[in-house]
This record gives C-alpha cells, structure tokens and sequence, in this order.
C-alpha cells in the first residue's frame, strides 16, 4: 500500500483512528440525546394528560369556589407531596362547573380565593382575577388557566397533569376571555 | 525538620513540581499591585474551596428525593451534630461567593484589567459570574422547600415564553408534566457534577491566565494601553520596580480570605441556616414564595414590567446583557485603564449598583402584592372611626369584608398595592369615588358585582370621611348648580 507524498504511514492511521472514534461518538450521542430528550419525546407521542376524578359533585355546592386536590396521573413513588395538586372549583348554578389552575397566568404561583370580595388574587407579584377567571388587575397577560371537566355519575372529572405555563401550546387548558 | 526535608526531597525528585512551583510563587508583580484592592478574586476561589468541602459535608446526609429531601434537611439541622452550622457555612457561603464576585467584577472593571491583552481572562470571568448564579439558583432549588417549589414555577414559567420550543423547555427542565422527583434529581446533578465541573474548569483557566499574563498593573492616569507596546511596558515595569507575588503580595490575599472565612462562620454562628421553609406539597397554597437575596432584584423588576413587556424584557434582556458584557473588551480593548478618566465607566457602575438596590430594597418590602390577611388580621385604626355616623361605620365594616385592605393602607398599615385612602377624599369626589369602586380600573379590579347597592352607599361614605381634619373634601362643583342645591351643602349620598 503506498501513500501520498508527505504523509507517513502512522499519520493515516491516526487519521483513520480520529474518523473511527468521530462515528463511535456519533452512534453513542444518539442514545444519549434520546436519553436526555425523553421528558419532551413522551409529550409529544402519548401526552401527560388523563381524565382525574376531584370528587363528587355534592363537595362543591352550587355558587361556591372550593379548592379541590387530585393525585397527578403521571407519578414516581419518591414524587413525595410534590404529586398532590391543587385547584379551584367553581360550581357556577349547579350544572355548570368552571375548573381553575392554581397557578397564576404572571408567573405560576398559588392564587387564593376570596368569597368575600370574589376575587382571586396572587401574593407573588400582586396578580388578581375575578370568579369567572377573567383577569382583574395586576401582570398576569390574560385570565386563569381552566381545565376541561366533565360529570360522569355523579362524581367531577377534569383532563389534567402537566403543569399550566402562560407559553404552553396545548389545547388542553383552555383560555379565559376578559368579560367585556 | 530534616525528615520533612528529606521526604520533601524525595517527593521532589519524582514529580519534578518543585521548581515549576517556585518559579511561579516568585514570579515578580508590579510593586503597587500588593493592595488590598487586588485581594478579592483570591477570596472568592477560597470561598469556592469553603463551598467545595461543606458541600461534600452536605452530601453524606442531604437525600436528593422529591420525597425525603425536606426530611433530610431536617434531620441535618436538628438531629444530626452540628448539621446547622454546615447548612449555616453552606448557605452564607454561598451569598459571600456572590457578592465577592461581583465586588472582584466591579474592581476589574473600574481598573481597566479586562483590557489588551487581558480579554479572554474577562470574558472567563463572566461565565464564572453566570456559572456562580446558576450555582445559588440551584442550590436554592435543592433547600427544596416552599421557595423552591414555586421558584421552580416561576423558572417554568418564564422559560415556557420562549417561542415555539417554551413548553418543550419546560418538560427538560422539569423532568416531566410537573415540579416532581426528576425535578429535584437533575438539579441536584447540576448543582453537583455539571456546573461545578464547568466552574472548576473556568477557575483554573481564569487563574492560568492570570498567572500568564501577569495581574494587571496599578492604572495610572495618562498610562494609555496600546496593543503595540503594553507587553514590553509591563515586562519592563515588572523588571524595575516588582515584588516576587510570594511573599510580597500574598500576605494580603492571605489575611483577607481568612477574615472572609471568618464572617461566614460567625453569619453561620449567629444567623444560622437558610431554611427550609414549609414542606414543598403544592396544597399547601398559603405561602408567598420569594426567591434568596441575589434574586430579589429580578422578583422586582418582574412586578413592574408591564404584561406587553414582560416576554421581550425577559427573553431579550438578558441576552443583550450577557452580549455586552463579553464585548466590552473588544469596544474597548485600549485607552485608558485608570477610573479617574473613564467617568462613563465609574456613571456605569453607579447605575448598577443603585438600580440593583432599589430593586433589592422594594423587594423586601414587596408593596405590589396584597397583604393577603390585611382583611382579618389588621383593623382599621381608631382614628379613623371615631365621631362616625351608623352609615359610615357599616362603610369601614364593608372596607374590611371585601378585602379593600388589603390593597389600599389606613394610617401605614395594610396592602400598598393600591394608593393609600388616608386622605383620598381629598383626590376623588364622591361620584368619582363611587365610579372607582363600581368599574374599578387603573389596575384595581371592579367591585360592580359583588357589592350590592347598600354597601357601596356605605362604603363611599366611609371613604369620604378620609381627609385630613379642617380640609374640605373635593367636590364637584357643577354638580351642586345641576341639582341647585347650596354650594356648602354636602352632598347628598343617595344614588
């Protein structure tokens, strides 16, 4: 086998040794990727979201604004309290329900609510909406994330378990127009 | 003495260290350089090595699960000897490193180092700055407590305004759907493998750098850097009039990296651990998270902004921040080093440091959120109820029912989300007021709906009660003549 003027036999397989591992690193940063991409991979192909019963329809009495909790649908046993969300339920006459994100529309901190004044507002940076979740005041861009809901014998459901962001995409967490 | 000195001698022989080593002990310094002000980059590597050993300390208990870490902390601050002040050296260590960064930022700048040929040692150093941030940001994360629960929140939250790939973001940096275990499990990995691989691989190149180049020389006025002759200059200067760094400079990186040490474990000693807060269980919905004190600024500023400038300011802004600060030596590679001809640099600074106080400052006192118990837990003070008619008592009593209090302040106390009613008699005439109320507006929400007449009737009577005593409330003049009732009449509250 000759070479081409200048260059040395261990010179090529040098060569030839960096283009090996080159490829070798390649075919390994391909699982490696996939690996670290799996928290995006799984949203895209089955999504986070289920249908979560929060409870029967006789805990959130017509007219009220309760806060309700469920079990995230998508969990690890060392998930701890972290798995346990919060949200609002609103019964709004008896057979319509509106259901809200705790997380504030600015920022996502935990709004309370406030029958007295029927507000809810935010104690990070001041945010506040009224009780159909329209926003009232403060930062927040737009109103109170909502979750869809359905009845189903006599017990609540509402679609959930990612967490709601003002940039999120998806159509799950439907939003609130201002009234007037 | 002669053994150490023959096993040093050994040793010597075989790693062949010891004249590299003295070499650059003993390399000379500009005389001048031996300063106090030059002792700040030294004491934050020390700080790095206090951060190093308490973290490793840390380790041995400290369970980086969703589940157990709050229990852990726990455990270390009181069950395990001493766990406290670990945690207490840990945490103070870690606001000290910050804060000697930034001083070790300001000195470099306003001494003109980051100039030719000391570019790229400047520009390290700005990622060892963006490095030492993402060190306390995920470090307040493992105190996984309150805070950092819903501070991941606000992370997610700004990270999902990134366009097109916000929420995919999000799920990297969470892990998943939520704030869970694998949350908590890849910020310890970064908190403990991958940012501190990257800030002990900028230490030693920042410090090789330096060592290379040579620490800049004392800036004079009218001593003007050109890339021409700077190096022969240097060397000459480091020929006539230097010091050998070892012992003649070092004597006071030494003293002050040890009074450094000392404040952290005397703040540790004193004001004992940071946390942690409440438990980190998102029911637990009666919390005001607020970020550790190098944060503080940037929980200001997002309450501020408006909501059309929130997304650019945040997604932009610190792009164009970062930019400027690594270009910065190219702009200004030559010229002057000295801050007594640099006024723009030394207006800079200024700006920063009062713009990040103010901010630091307004954040402690958060006037823009509601003072959620100001309701039930503050009543109105006397003063402002004595001598009042039925009506407007009731008026104070529906100030407090529907949580007006805690928004708007009587006499200091309660919310200053809203401006204080202590005389807003005086501003609003009773029409105004009652228009104020009903629609709201001006970022006070609307009380249309959940006021019934009655009360709102109440309310303004109260309301117009709050002047100061001997000045006459505004009114509105035309409507008296409208109504043709006496000018000096008050007016009626019917509506």
């Amino acid at each position: 086998m000759s070479f081409p003027p200048g260059v040395t036999r261990r010179d090529f397989f040098m060569k030839i040794g960096i283009f090996f591992n080159g490829i070798v690193g390649v075919v390994l940063a391909v699982p490696i990727v996939r690996y670290l991409l799996s928290p995006v991979a799984r949203e895209r192909k089955a999504g986070y979201e289920s249908w979560i019963p929060l409870g029967n329809l006789e805990q959130f009495p017509s007219g009220e604004t309760r806060l309700a909790t469920y079990r995230n649908p998508v969990v690890n046993t060392w998930d701890g309290d972290t798995a346990d969300i919060a949200c609002w339920v609103r019964n709004v006459d008896g057979k319509t329900f509106q259901v809200f994100a705790i997380n504030c529309a600015h920022l996502g901190c935990p709004v309370r609510w406030f029958p007295q004044s029927n507000l809810f507002m935010c104690p990070c940076h001041g945010g506040a909406y009224y009780q159909d979740g329209s926003r009232a005041s403060g930062p927040p861009e737009r109103g109170l994330f909502e979750y869809h809901y359905r009845i189903e014998s006599g017990k609540l459901l509402i679609k959930a378990g990612e967490m709601p962001t003002p940039g999120q995409a998806s159509n799950i967490v439907r939003e609130i127009r201002p009234c007037a | 003495m002669r053994l150490i000195n023959s096993i040093g001698e050994w040793l010597d022989a075989r790693l062949q260290l010891g004249s590299s080593v003295r070499e650059t002990a003993e390399h000379p310094v500009p005389r001048e350089t031996a300063s106090w002000f030059y002792v700040f980059g030294s004491a934050a590597f020390v700080v790095f090595l206090l951060q190093i050993v308490t973290g490793i300390m840390l380790a041995l208990i400290y369970v980086p699960s969703a589940g157990e870490a709050w229990n852990s902390l726990q455990t270390l601050n009181h069950n395990v000897a001493l766990g406290w002040f670990i945690r207490g050296l840990h945490g103070w260590g870690s606001n000290f490193m910050v804060a000697i960064v930034l001083i070790h930022m300001v000195q470099v700048f306003l001494f003109g180092a980051y100039k030719y040929p000391r570019e790229l040692t400047w520009i390290v150093g700005v990622f060892l700055l963006l490095v030492t941030l993402g060190m306390a940001f995920t470090g307040q994360v493992l105190r996984f407590d309150q805070d950092a629960y819903w501070g991941l929140g606000i992370g997610a939250s700004i990270a999902s305004r990134v366009p097109l790939m916000g929420p995919s973001i999000v799920n990297l940096m969470l892990g998943g759907p939520i704030i869970a275990g694998a949350t908590l499990s890849r910020f310890f990995a970064l908190h403990v493998f991958v940012v501190p691989g990257l800030l002990i691989a900028f230490v030693a190149v920042h410090i090789l750098m330096v060592l290379k180049l040579g620490i800049n020389e004392w800036p004079m006025p009218g001593r003007v850097v050109r890339k021409a002759t700077y190096i022969k200059d240097y060397h000459e200067l480091t020929k006539k009039d230097g010091i050998p760094f070892v012992p003649g400079a070092i004597w006071k990186d030494l003293f002050f990296a040890a009074f450094i040490l000392l404040s952290i474990a005397a703040c540790a000693w004193y004001f004992g651990p940071f946390g942690p807060s409440g438990p980190p269980d998102p029911t637990i919905i009666q919390t005001a998270p607020r970020p550790d004190y190098f944060f503080l600024w940037l929980y200001a500023v997002l309450s501020f902004l408006p909501p059309s400038m929130e997304t650019p300011a945040l997604l932009i802004g610190p792009v164009v921040g970062i930019l400027a600060l690594l270009l910065l030596p190219f702009v200004f590679g030559e010229g002057e080093k000295s801050w007594r001809r640099r006024p723009t640099a030394v207006l800079t600074i200024l700006l920063a440091a009062v713009s990040l106080g103010t901010f630091t400052r307004l954040a402690e006192h958060t006037p823009w959120s509601p003072v959620m118990d100001a309701w039930s837990g503050i009543p109105i003070p006397s003063e402002f109820l004595h001598n009042r008619s039925a009506l407007e008592r009731q008026g104070a009593l529906v100030f407090q029912v529907k949580q007006c209090h805690n928004c708007h302040s009587l006499g200091e106390q309660g919310g200053k989300r809203g401006p204080a009613l202590d005389a807003v008699a005086m501003r609003l005439t009773q029409d105004q007021l009652i228009r104020q109320v009903i629609q709201g507006g001006g970022n006070m929400p609307a009380y249309g709906k959940n006021l019934s007449p009655a009360e709102t009737t109440a309310l303004v009577a109260f309301l117009e009660t709050l002047h100061p005593a001997g000045q006459s409330p505004a009114r509105d003049a035309s409507r008296a003549v409208a109504l043709g009732t006496d000018a000096g009449e008050p007016p009626s509250t019917d509506q």
